[in-house]
């Protein structure tokens, strides 16, 4: 079949960019691939160990260091759910099921994404700039040179910090959402709407709710530690290029944390969890 | 062993560069480059900015492989190992990058233990020793607690080349060792590189374009020029060279030039006629 010059060029320009993709998508299961071997291979062999200074270092960059700020993005996201929805439940006298619909969305959705969205700048962008300037100072090279992988002194700690630190602030997360609403409730709303406010929202929320915003807390985790291992690792070019990939570490991130959050609604949703 | 070589007890060259062709996006930045390395000796490879001296440093110590021939180390094809006998390889050399490439989240003391500290089955208090001595080596023991970023430009050379020397290797790279250095600082290391020759044993390769440190340190030099390598020989070579008046012979008269750094010769006629009259006359686009 013809096609005119203009065509065959959207069909290559599109054909490289799928292609793109999945070489993008392929190079970061490997190194989801290598830094899960490293890690057996550390937790086995004692000559390999993990080396807990850097993941602990790693954990309270990532981790305690952004309690404050996803802190106070959670208890706002509770203040903007509280006063939503209060007027739409208004007038069919169902005020007082607005701890009930935070408890649900907060611990099953809010939590874990929004959590996720704050790390991607602040953790994924950090990550990202540290390895990309690390590969520009020629520190990468030197531990090839001196047969060290960068997997596993410089992946694997990020990795396993912002996995474990994203699940910890998404249980944090959870309760400042509700916080947020209680908060709102109490100073602005009716009393039907605090009166009661804990226990409605204990007895709405079943241990799955925890549960399926735990393991989308961890998924996210990976997927934001994981890009900005990628993205840093991959830089070219000097502080360009370290410019560059701190950008496309957030909005990649943000993209697949909401692919994520999706694939993930629909397999609970299919299976009732 | 050919002529231009060094007298050495062993003849086998430890490294061979055969034929390589390396290309970036299509354009060959090594077109059949071709170099021997042989035992104790200190090889200087120079070359003008973006010739591919870089690149060729590069492939030898295994950062990168070529599109086209081979590079031996030890009499091993380095295209041809697996990950773990590349690693096994890279325990033998040691490298000094240009910026000293020193892990900024380290001390000086802890950059230098870390090779030992991972490939070796010593004690903390032993590595502490070998530590101590690899810095006394290069006049840095008092600055062990240091950290990366409150060293000089010449401090941090020096504890990249510590770090290098930490597993005893046979063969040291350098990668632009005086660059950015005061005169001084730059004598200093190439002092260093000497002992390390002479004291240490180990071959030498150093990458370079400034060429009062390349005739201090050099046996042997090559010069690389557009992706090829234009000569090799001994140091003498090229001092004779670089005081001949012109010869005619453009590859001849195009080292000279670079040996002596003058603002005429083939190299800059060569810079001048690329695209002149094209860009002028042509309407090339802007």
């Amino acid at each position: 079949m013809n096609r005119r010059p203009g065509q065959r060029n959207l069909v290559a320009a599109v054909g490289a960019r799928a292609l793109g993709g999945i070489a993008y998508l392929g190079g970061m299961a490997l190194m989801l691939a290598q830094a899960g071997r490293w890690l057996l291979r550390g937790i086995a062999n004692p000559k390999l160990r993990l080396r807990r200074g850097p993941l602990a270092l790693q954990m309270v960059r990532v981790g305690v260091r952004s309690v404050g700020i996803v802190s106070l993005v959670q208890v706002f996201i509770g203040v903007i759910l509280a006063l939503q929805m209060a007027r739409p439940l208004e007038p069919w006298g169902q005020v007082d099921k607005i701890a009930n619909i935070i408890g649900v969305a907060g611990f099953r959705m809010l939590g874990p994404i929004i959590t996720a969205v704050v790390l991607s700048g602040f953790a994924g962008a950090s990550i990202a700039a540290e390895l990309g300037t690390m590969v520009v100072a020629e520190e990468i090279e030197a531990l090839e040179a001196q047969a060290l992988s960068p997997v596993r002194f410089l992946v694997v700690p990020r990795v396993l910090a912002t996995f474990l630190m994203m699940m910890l602030l998404t249980i944090i997360a959870d309760w400042m959402i509700a916080l947020g609403g209680y908060l709102t409730s109490l100073a602005v709303l009716k009393p039907q709407v605090y009166i009661g406010y804990w226990e409605r929202m204990r007895d709405q929320l079943r241990v799955r709710d925890f549960v399926s915003g735990l393991i989308m807390a961890g998924v996210f985790g990976l997927l934001v530690s994981l890009i900005g291992c990628y993205e840093g690792l991959r830089v070219r070019g000097g502080a360009e290029g370290v410019g560059r990939a701190t950008t496309m570490t957030v909005v990649y991130s943000i993209v697949g944390i909401i692919v994520a959050a999706c694939i993930f609604t629909v397999i609970f949703y299919v299976y009732r969890f | 062993m050919p002529e231009n070589v060094t007298d050495h007890a062993a003849p086998q060259p430890v490294i061979r560069v055969l034929d390589v062709v390396k290309r970036f996006g299509g354009l060959a930045v090594l077109d059949g480059v071709s170099l021997e390395v042989y035992p104790g000796e200190t090889m200087v490879i120079m070359g003008g900015s973006g010739c591919g001296k870089s690149t060729l440093l590069r492939l030898m110590i295994g950062s990168l492989f070529p599109d086209e021939g081979h590079v031996q180390m030890f009499g091993r094809n380095l295209d041809e190992l697996d990950d773990a006998g590349l690693d096994a390889l890279r325990l033998r050399f040691g490298i000094l990058f240009q910026s000293g490439a020193l892990f900024n989240s380290m001390s000086l003391g802890e950059n230098v233990a870390l090779p030992l500290a991972e490939h070796t089955d010593l004690d903390r208090e032993t590595i502490e020793i070998m530590v101590k001595i690899k810095l006394e080596q290069v006049g840095l023991r008092e600055a062990a607690e240091r950290m990366p970023a409150q060293l000089s430009g010449g401090m941090k050379k020096r504890a990249g080349l510590a770090r290098a020397i930490a597993l005893d290797p046979e063969i040291l790279f350098y990668d632009e060792p005086s660059a950015g250095l005061d005169p001084v600082t730059s004598a200093e290391i190439d002092q260093l590189i000497m002992d390390m020759a002479g004291k240490l044993g180990v071959t030498s390769v150093v990458v370079t374009h400034e060429m009062d440190s390349a005739f201090r340190i050099a046996d042997r030099m090559a010069m690389l020029d557009a992706g090829r390598i234009i000569k090799v020989g001994r140091r003498s070579e090229f001092e004779a060279l670089r005081d001949c008046p012109l010869t005619g012979d453009e590859e001849t008269d195009l080292v000279r030039q670079f040996l002596r750094g003058d603002s005429e010769g083939p190299i800059t006629a060569r810079r001048l006629s690329t695209g002149y009259e094209r860009d002028i006359l042509g309407g090339a686009g802007f």
